[in-house]
């Protein structure tokens, strides 16, 4: 079924239709999501209105984590079946996983200012993300090192495939670490059971960066299709 | 078998030349841990408590800084087309590559940090997990980093993005070997160095496959 | 109004999140779609038969 969508004709065909769709899913799960969030939400008695925070946090830190999931997954499509559109899906998906992991690293850090007391704060989730921001950047880096557009494509797959092998054990590893370290309390910002009250907004906001996430991806694999279709146009010039 | 002791010996040879990487690996590492205490200020038992994390990152350094020739030089000269043409495996002539690496920079540096250690004041109890943990860790780094080497192969300046794609791959192997330090040092029994040893036996046995596939990607063009 | 900026006195740290997400968000899909209609212009002015 993927390799219908192999010829890019069909892509744009599907993608076209799809985008409204797309576009105003997202539109109405942010917006119901944010009133919720805002308005209806009351501060929860531990964490008192910073609780609203995670509205906007955990939605970011899921897309942050989706993305390069679909990276690497459109990665062993570009590697192993040669699939057409599969570099570009990798390649178009990657600055916007950056994007939403600097935004969970952001609205992280700001939740914990007023819990931990500091802006920083080495816990597992925090550091975790640190480190897939950097895996990020060196995955856009090697993109834009390699010249020729295939060599690039594949050695970013092979760098994602890597990536996507080592992150559980990334994971592991820092979980491990802060065990090690633990002398203050730290404090979990989505520790014990969150009521209906706060599920709904954090849902709906979590579908909304979803939809989000998928609309600005199709956008972006779109551009991609037409500027390399005028390349070839200019070629034959 | 004789094709990869024969490549194995050969890029150790390479390396262990006056200006080879073997000593500039050293010295680098020796620079970076003398520099520590500059700029962290000389209260021995702050230096003690820092020492493991400080020698494991000075020493992940030290063995990026050689990493991307490990390819590059034979690519530049053609010798890699031979070696890819050889009927030794890419795989087998990666692992040689990265055996090669370990022996010329992991090892020394290994045998070098008890030194190091004692410029940091490092606790009794902490030299044994020192040792044994850069041994164990090192591995990682050179099989990792011949992973960023290949895939940079023909970039210009690729030694400029190397450490960005390999530093975090590498997080493991810092966190469990310098955990092993500090476990060692506040008496924890927590199987760090089981850690280390399975992050590099893994990295050492995988890697050589992603580096062949990236070496014979940029040799095709 | 002034209770809803406050926040229990956490708006600080709230109003600088939800800033930052929209302003990141924000830039975003403007990137995303200015370099979409850049790249259709482009493709249009192509294949245009030539004067």
């Amino acid at each position: 079924m993927i390799f219908e969508f192999a010829n890019p004709k069909r892509f744009m065909q599907l993608s076209g239709a799809l985008l409204p769709w797309f576009a105003g899913a997202t539109i109405i799960l942010l917006g119901v999501g944010l009133y919720l969030g805002l308005f209806v939400a009351p501060p929860d008695y531990q964490q008192g209105d910073t609780v609203r925070i995670m509205f906007i946090h955990v939605p970011a830190a899921w897309v942050a984590m989706m993305a390069y999931g679909l990276m690497a997954v459109a990665s062993l499509f570009s590697l192993v079946w040669r699939h057409p559109l599969a570099d570009v899906a990798a390649k178009t998906a990657a600055p916007l996983g950056a994007l939403f992991t600097a935004l969970a690293l952001v609205t992280g850090s700001l939740w914990g200012k007023p819990m931990w007391g500091t802006y920083w704060q080495w816990d597992g989730r925090l550091t975790s993300f640190l480190i897939l921001l950097f895996l990020y950047l060196g995955y856009i880096a090697l993109w834009n090192a390699i010249e020729d557009e295939v060599r690039a494509g594949r050695a970013a797959a092979i760098l994602a495939l890597v990536g996507v092998v080592n992150l559980p054990i990334i994971k592991f590893s820092v979980d491990w670490w802060t065990t090690l370290h633990q002398g203050e309390s730290i404090f979990r910002p989505d520790g014990p059971t969150i009521s209906a009250v706060f599920l709904w907004p954090l849902f709906l906001m979590a579908f909304g960066y979803t939809a989000l996430f998928m609309t600005l991806w199709m956008i972006r694999i779109r551009t991609e299709i037409l500027e390399r279709r005028a390349r070839t146009l200019m070629l034959g010039h | 078998m004789n094709s990869f002791r024969a490549l194995l010996f050969r890029d150790m040879r390479l390396a262990t030349r006056a200006g080879g990487s073997a000593m500039l690996a050293l010295a680098f590492f020796a620079a970076v841990a003398a520099l520590v205490p500059l700029g962290v200020g000389s209260d021995l038992k702050l230096l003690g408590r820092i020492a493991g994390g400080v020698l494991w990152v000075a020493a992940i350094l030290a063995a990026l800084l050689s990493l991307d020739r490990i390819f590059q030089a034979d690519y530049e000269d053609g010798s890699l087309d031979l070696i890819a043409l050889s009927p030794l495996s890419l795989e087998a002539s990666a692992a040689a590559k990265i055996a090669a690496h370990w022996f010329t920079t992991g090892l020394p540096l290994t045998l070098l940090s008890p030194v190091l250690g004692l410029l940091f004041n490092l606790p009794e109890q902490g030299y044994v997990a020192l040792i044994a943990s850069l041994a164990l860790g090192t591995p990682a780094a050179s099989a990792i980093g011949a992973i960023g080497a290949g895939l940079t192969l023909a970039v210009r300046r690729g030694g400029v993005i190397l450490p960005l794609i390999v530093l975090p791959l590498l997080a493991p192997a810092v966190i469990f070997g310098a955990g092993a330090v500090l476990s060692a040092l506040d008496g924890l029994a927590n199987g760090a160095l089981w850690l280390v040893a399975a992050f590099s036996l893994a990295a050492v046995l995988l890697a050589p496959f992603a580096a062949a596939a990236a070496v014979r990607l940029n040799l095709a063009s | 109004m002034g209770a809803f900026l406050h926040m229990g006195g956490y708006g600080a740290y709230i109003w600088p999140a939800y800033g930052a997400s929209v302003l990141g968000i924000g830039a975003a899909i403007f990137l995303t779609l200015s370099a979409y209609r850049r790249a259709k212009a482009r493709l249009a002015a192509l294949e245009k038969p030539r004067a």
